[in-house]
């Protein structure tokens, strides 16, 4: 059988996490294709709608990386964005879809290792939980007729 | 201003199970302030119903709408050009907004998606507490601004009660005894001796005793 290549997309921020990608490709590291990066000047500019939108539209895991505690180049954005996965994770139980698909993580601008074992483990947990259910719909069927655009 | 919370997902899901087509309507004030119904609520939502539908194979087609004020029949008329495409209206406006569009499209389907609270005042954010009760005639100049009928949880309108214990209320140490803020309050201002007058008791008719009630501005009135 086909090994299952999930789409996980990380919003890295600026600060840490996007630079500490840059690190981990500098460094030769290996880490899965699988993840597909969106920079963001601080996790907390990362919305709730953003993480819901993401898996609607198909990524099977979603990841907000942000610096360590007390670090935030905008002093609590990364909390804020603890908090909001914490709010969508809930979300995400009431509609029936696993909520570890979504996950916070915390690193530095200097952990390019620490960016490579995340993106491997977090591939692989969402490899374990299969397909996200939402995109085998959205793959199979057309959405019903729209509602006409006025304007 | 006018409190809300959203309902439990299954519930809304239950009320629109069947329909394909849907308008999403949210509303810029109250609810948008207090974070229940406002864009991003809506668009939170309707994503959150559309992975629902799809997770279990159908599809749906959700257009989203925040009117200005869905309590006002000049906004809820922006309606009108999508409202014969779509199989039900689901709002996220408080029962006033839900009622008013209700009222101006009898033919159609409209379903709440919050849970109207009251009438509070944000304490910090993210956190909202009730304020007044709209009782028709207001006490707070008789109380240091502070009300009792919203706060104190027997109404009383001469306080405290047996129950006021430390500052907090019996029903709950979440709670402040309001009777105990209205005497600091008193006190902060050098009028402790209002708190020796006796309110009287209260004509609950400019409150639900005397039916809905409206209000008939004649010089506005058309």
């Amino acid at each position: 059988m086909e090994r299952f290549e999930p789409v996980i997309v990380a919003f890295c921020c600026h600060y840490c996490a996007y630079t500490a990608a840059d690190m981990a490709g500098t460094m030769r590291l290996d880490y899965p294709a699988n993840v597909k990066i969106v920079r963001v000047p601080c996790s907390g500019k990362v919305d709730p709608i953003h993480m819901m939108k993401a898996l609607e539209l198909g990524a099977d895991g979603v990841l907000v990386a942000g610096c360590l505690e007390g670090d935030c180049h905008f002093k609590t954005g990364n909390v804020r964005a603890a908090r909001r996965v914490a709010y969508v994770q809930q979300q995400l139980e009431e509609i029936g879809i696993e909520p570890e698909r979504l996950a916070m993580v915390t690193m530095s601008a200097g952990m390019g290792t620490r960016f490579a074992s995340i993106a491997n483990e977090f591939t692989e947990q969402i490899r374990k939980l299969g397909p996200n259910p939402v995109a085998a719909v959205r793959k199979g069927q057309a959405a019903a007729e729209p509602v006409a655009q006025v304007n | 201003m006018i409190t809300a919370e959203r309902k439990p997902l299954a519930e809304i899901i239950d009320y629109i199970d069947n329909c394909r087509r849907i308008l999403l309507v949210g509303c810029n004030e109250c609810v948008t302030v207090c974070a229940a119904g406002g864009r991003k609520e809506v668009a939170m939502l309707a994503s959150a119903m559309q992975m629902d539908f799809m997770k279990r194979g159908k599809t749906v087609d959700i257009r989203e709408m925040t009117l200005e004020r869905q309590c006002e029949p000049e906004y809820v008329e922006e309606l009108a050009p999508f409202i014969d495409q779509v199989d039900a209206v689901v709002s996220m406006a408080c029962g006033c907004g839900v009622q008013e569009v209700v009222r101006r499209f009898r033919d159609k389907r409209v379903y709440p998606a919050v849970n109207t609270q009251f009438m509070g005042a944000a304490e910090r954010p993210g956190v909202w507490a009730e304020r007044c009760h709209g009782c028709g005639n207001c006490l707070l100049g008789l109380t240091g601004g502070i009300c009792p009928i919203a706060r104190c949880s027997k109404r009383l309108m001469n306080g405290p009660c047996g129950g006021s214990s430390k500052g907090k209320c019996e029903v709950s140490p979440e709670i402040d005894c309001v009777w105990q803020l209205i005497w600091d309050r008193l006190k902060e201002l050098g009028i402790e001796d209002r708190y020796e007058e006796i309110i009287l008791a209260k004509d609950w008719r400019t409150e639900r005793g005397g039916g809905p009630r409206k209000i008939v501005r004649e010089d506005l009135a058309q």
